[in-house]
């Protein structure tokens, strides 16, 4: 079975102890979330996980056939269109560059996008806009696990929850396995088999929260009151410093 | 050869937007002209005069030599720190101690009037090509070497780890990630270089040489041949105006689309 597993994992940039002692495992057709305060590692984790940095010490074994990237920022190329951004992957894959095409604008108009902006620079493109390329850019290679670096965070609430709808759906549909990090706790709840909560200096594991309703069964009340639950938690107040001073 | 075709084809709308600053130019030669009746023919000959002695001279064949031995010098030196400037910009912008080394020396070369090289090409070479062309390469180099340097120095790390992320192969990232941004950079330092060296070429055959237009242009001014003078101006504006805006500033707009 294709799984993600992290064990004994510690990272230090310089003599700066960033991440300690790090275990988990991310399963097939799993969503697993690690949230925390900002600066506390989130990123450098799931660089980690990506295969983006190189692992210093503890392992890291990803047997899943294939992985994407969604970035905060969106990342796309500024002197490539908004098809060719999204075909970036698919070509790199190996892809031929007609198929790809195709493929991107068919993924591009299930994302929302219109075929007016197929031929738009990333100049031209909203925040939102650029973020759904983002995401087509990832997805259209059908990944079977996919990184997410705080992919919502820039969205307003409309698009938010389309695109984690589109998640959801394809959580539901295919066998996609999901890594997102975020700081967001409702988004974390809605869309996670297994919530990890990262305490900062140096970035450590204090909690897990499991949730086994299926992600297409959750309304917002679920999520607000499981919001409202986990706010009450003293690991949560204690890691994101939420109390009074 | 897409984006030839697609350059053929915005030409004639580029052209056409060209109507501007034709009426600019044909404003300059109007106040030229006010110039003309205001000083006399000696210090300032009409346009139409310059013109007449420019088609004359056009029909010289002579001339015609001269200005191939400018344009020779003027293409071998500019060729020459184009190739360098760029191959060097590259290697010292991916390496931080290169970088940081050129950096004095940049300013020695940017800083050093082109004068000051002329007489000392003229002690090391002698009257010739070489002078000229040492002092063509001298003072372009620079301006192409900084444009290269600064399109690899900051090439984006967060579209690298993207680049990464997706696995792209080493000649799609060159061609996708790091091409299109050093180009950027790299080409408009070029356009800025080739200005440079043919300004100086003129200077430097003025002054270190007996043949080419800086040459004729001498022999003009001790001639007090003031039309001539002004045609070989011409001449010179006119051969810069045409690269410039037909050939390179097409290009330029393709290539920098995607910019804001």
């Amino acid at each position: 079975m294709e799984k993600l597993k992290v064990k004994g994992l510690n990272h230090h940039f310089g003599f700066t102890e960033i991440l300690r002692d790090i275990n988990f495992t991310v399963n097939k057709g799993e969503i697993l979330s690690i949230v925390g305060p900002s600066g506390g590692g989130k990123t450098t984790l799931l660089h980690l996980c990506a295969n983006l940095l190189d692992v210093e010490d503890g392992s890291i074994k990803n047997t899943f056939k294939s992985t994407a990237f969604a970035f905060q920022e969106g990342r796309l190329l500024p002197w490539k269109n908004v098809i060719d951004n999204i075909a970036l992957g698919l070509l790199a894959s190996g892809f031929k560059k007609r198929e790809a095409i195709q493929k991107s604008k068919k993924i591009a108009l299930r994302f929302g996008l219109e075929e007016e902006d197929f031929d738009k620079f990333p100049k031209d493109l909203s925040g939102g806009m650029k973020q759904r390329v983002s995401f087509a850019r990832a997805l259209v290679l059908e990944p079977s696990l996919l990184f997410l670096d705080e992919p919502f965070s820039a969205l307003d609430i409309g698009l938010k929850k389309e695109l984690q709808t589109v998640l959801i759906e394809m959580i539901k549909n295919k066998e996609i396995s999901i890594l997102f990090i975020t700081h967001d706790l409702m988004e974390a709840i809605r869309l996670s088999d297994e919530i990890l909560l990262l305490k900062a200096d140096p970035g450590h594991i204090v909690k897990k929260f499991t949730y086994t309703l299926p992600q297409s069964q959750r309304d917002d009340k679920f999520t607000y009151s499981e919001s409202a639950k986990i706010l009450l938690d003293a690991e949560i107040i204690d890691t994101f410093e939420l109390e009074l001073k | 050869m897409k984006f030839i075709i697609k350059i053929l084809k915005d030409f004639p709308a580029y052209l056409w937007s060209g109507w501007g600053a034709i009426a600019t130019i044909l404003l300059f030669i109007a106040f030229w002209d006010v110039g003309n009746q205001v000083y006399g023919d000696l210090v300032l000959p009409s346009p139409i005069d310059t013109f007449k002695t420019l088609i004359l001279m056009l029909e010289d064949k002579n001339v015609w030599i001269e200005i191939n031995t400018t344009l020779y010098r003027a293409s071998v030196g500019f060729g020459l720190s184009l190739l360098f400037g760029s191959i060097l910009g590259l290697v010292a912008g991916f390496f931080i101690t290169a970088s940081m080394m050129s950096r004095p020396i940049v300013t020695i070369l940017v800083g050093m009037p082109p004068i000051a090289w002329i007489v000392l090409a003229m002690i090391w070479f002698g009257m010739g090509d070489e002078t000229v062309i040492f002092t063509v390469i001298i003072a372009s180099f620079p301006i192409v070497f900084v444009g290269a340097l600064q399109g690899t120095r900051t090439l984006d790390g967060d579209l690298k780890e993207m680049a990464d992320s997706f696995k792209l192969p080493w000649h799609m990232k060159f061609i996708d990630i790091y091409f299109p941004h050093i180009f950027s950079y790299i080409f408009p330092a070029w356009v800025s270089g080739l200005g440079m060296a043919w300004k100086i070429v003129i200077m430097a055959e003025l002054l270190a040489t007996s043949n080419g237009m800086g040459a004729s242009l001498a022999v003009a001014r001790s001639q007090l041949d003031t039309p001539t003078a002004l045609a070989l101006v011409v001449i010179m504006i006119g051969s810069l105006m045409f690269i410039e805006y037909i050939i390179l500033e097409p290009i330029k707009r393709e290539v920098e689309l995607w910019r804001n």
